[in-house]
């Protein structure tokens, strides 16, 4: 068969949306790959996602549900997927990113004995069916491109926002098959006995297609307000500096950086952030940045592709109304 | 408790990093090196369990010889010995090899927990220590910012951070754990420690030593390698706006209706 498997992540039984930038990226690297792109989503009562996955791009959907399965399982899903992937023979396995995907990859890619690139914001295949990958190290200082050294079992992971969406107008049948686990999923190891939700902003900082970050400019806690009315009228993520996290005006959840989150949006709005090189290193690779800043030497300037130099307490009240305005005429 | 703790030597984080004339591999004249930042996580959160139950903490890297300045870092903050795998063959790697490697040394000793860095700043690649649990047939919790260790029931909860969530672990030791930013907060070396660590034992092994099969580690191995490596494109300066407050704002928001198209 030797095609493309995408595990389509579900958290809450909702896919989420970097499944779908998977799907799409499969179905463009289709003819080179050759073979079928199918999706495989595990859970608890998932399968009225799994329908949804065809219009995605799956030309096939396997679906694993079990009780068990309810909470990521490092050493469940790897079981099941690298069970499917070795009677299916599969060339390429892609994934998101995410927690979830970031954990999976680099377990899959050793359980089956291919390579593992972490990741990618772009993907090709060469020769016969061998991954080159594209991906940002040394905190997205350094662009490296690796080959894969072999053609079978080529684990990768992709960084959400980067990859478009794309829906695919055929008709097709829903193909769903039902697989089960290969190994007791009651007796693992490792389990999650529990998953707390935390206070964080609304939406998910690594999946926000907007973000609005606050850093030491604000001068306390109680002035991120004027960050997060910015974000509510852009229905965008509330990010911070390591400056603002340090000194407790919001959790570490909310840090976007080389030591918090690699973030890439489609619009990233910096404010009173200086933009040291760790803050770079988990935002520049952002579409649009904009920077607010009084000074206008801060190294953030340098990067941003839009820039108001000024006082944010006085500008970001403006943007609100602005936007809210834009918005809702 | 006998732990271990992988390390990397890595260019400090504000190195500017710059590729080589030939664009394999990155210019090191003038960087300066220090510890993985996420490695010091997993070495404090090991003397921390240190002070609390009888244990022995042991520094694993693979590396060069420079690497070796990292592992008496590592001794100097308290660790009580190090093993340094260095061998020319090693070189052009990738993760699964540096993995292989390490499993290698590892399963010398019954270890009840190795800590790893959730990735290392160079590669970022977030792949050696996930790669080590599974070639050792061990359980493993990735990321962690909280570990609550349960030593007579031989297991631990640990919790990590997913997005909007706290994912709360059970897990059976021995354990691999791979080590976020907020587990704690790494000690710096006193003097004495500086002092004491020359003296502490470092071990250097080679492949023949360990007996790890040369073909299947160093560029001969790899089943990834690193093509070509570039600056990335750079983002150029774009619109920046410098006039009374509404006026900037009434421009920005123009422009990013007009021009971005992202309002
Ligand atoms: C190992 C390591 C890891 C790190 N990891 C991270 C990380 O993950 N994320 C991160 O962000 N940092 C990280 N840092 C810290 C980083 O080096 C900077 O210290 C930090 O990003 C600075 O935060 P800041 O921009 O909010 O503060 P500052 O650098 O103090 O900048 C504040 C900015 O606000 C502007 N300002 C002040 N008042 C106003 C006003 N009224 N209106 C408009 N602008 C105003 C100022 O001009 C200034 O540019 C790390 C550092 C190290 C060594
Ligand atoms: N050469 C090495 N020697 C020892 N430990 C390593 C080495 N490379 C990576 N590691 C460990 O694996 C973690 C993840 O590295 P990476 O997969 O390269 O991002 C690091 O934080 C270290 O704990």
């Amino acid at each position: 068969m030797a095609g493309t498997l995408v595990f389509s992540e579900q958290r809450e039984g909702k896919v989420k949306r970097v499944a779908l930038e998977a799907l799409t990226a499969a179905r463009t690297l289709q003819s080179k790959v050759g073979g079928e792109v199918a999706a495989v989503i595990i859970g608890d009562q998932v399968a009225d996602e799994a329908k949804g996955l065809t219009a995605a791009g799956a030309e096939k959907v396997y679906l694993a549900e079990d009780p068990f399965l309810h909470y990521y399982s490092s050493e469940g899903y790897a079981s099941i997927i690298a069970d499917l992937a070795k009677k299916l023979d599969t060339r390429l396995i892609l994934m998101g990113a995410t927690m979830m995907g970031k954990d999976l990859g680099p377990k899959l890619a050793a359980r089956l004995g291919g390579p593992f690139a972490g990741d990618c914001v772009g993907l090709e295949i060469v020769d016969e069916g061998m991954l080159v990958a594209h991906r940002p190290i040394y905190g997205g200082k350094i662009m490296s491109t690796v080959k894969s050294r072999q053609s079978g079992f080529q684990v990768a992971t992709i960084r959400p926002n980067v990859f478009p969406v794309e829906k695919q107008t055929s008709e097709n049948t829903i193909r769903i098959e039902r697989i089960t686990s290969p190994c007791d999923l009651s007796s693992l190891l490792a389990q999650v006995q529990e998953v707390v939700a935390t206070a964080s902003s609304k939406v998910e900082l690594t999946e926000a297609r907007i973000i609005v970050s606050g850093g030491r400019g604000l001068k306390g806690p109680e002035n991120f307000n004027l960050v997060e009315d910015l974000a509510e009228a852009l229905g965008a993520a509330v990010g911070a500096s390591r400056a603002a996290v340090d000194a407790g005006w919001k959790p570490h959840s909310y840090q976007v950086g080389l030591t918090g989150k690699t973030v890439s949006p489609l619009l990233y709005i910096a404010c009173g952030i200086s933009g040291a090189i760790q803050h770079l290193a988990g935002m520049s690779s952002s579409k649009y940045i904009v920077a607010i800043n009084k000074d206008p030497n801060a190294p953030i300037f340098k990067i941003a592709n839009y820039g108001i130099v000024g006082d944010l307490f006085e500008i970001l009240p403006l943007l609100t109304e602005a936007v809210k305005k834009v918005r809702e005429g | 408790m006998k732990i271990a703790v992988c390390i990397k030597q890595v260019p400090a984080t504000e190195s500017k990093i710059k590729p080589s004339s030939d664009g394999k591999e990155i210019d090191r004249t003038g960087l300066s090196y220090v510890v993985n930042p996420y490695d010091e996580f997993g070495v404090e959160e090991a003397l921390r369990i240190k002070e609390r139950l009888e244990s022995s903490v042991t520094v694993v890297t693979m590396g060069t010889e420079r690497a070796e300045e990292a592992l008496r870092t590592c001794l100097a903050l308290g660790a009580d010995q190090a093993i340094h795998i260095k061998d020319d063959l090693l070189r052009g790697g990738d993760a699964y090899g540096v993995a292989l490697v390490l499993t290698t040394a590892l399963m010398k000793e019954h270890y009840d927990i190795i800590f790893f860095g959730k990735q290392a700043v160079d590669d970022d690649s977030g792949a050696v220590g996930i790669h080590v649990a599974e070639l050792m047939g061990l359980p493993h919790v990735a990321v962690i910012n909280k570990l609550d260790l349960k030593p007579e029931e031989g297991r631990a909860l640990a919790s990590r951070q997913i997005e909007g969530a706290t994912e709360m672990v059970n897990i059976k030791l021995p354990a691999v754990f791979t080590c976020q930013k907020g587990l704690n907060e790494p000690r710096y070396a006193s003097l004495p420690g500086i002092m004491k660590a020359k003296q502490k034992p470092l071990t250097t092994l080679t492949l023949a030593d360990l007996g790890v099969d040369k073909d299947a580690v160093g560029a001969k191995g790899a089943k990834l390698v690193v093509d070509c490596i570039k600056a990335p494109r750079v983002r150029s300066t774009g619109n920046i706006i410098d006039k009374n407050p509404s006026e900037s704002v009434e421009e920005l928001v123009r422009l990013l209706r007009d021009e971005a198209k992202v309002l």
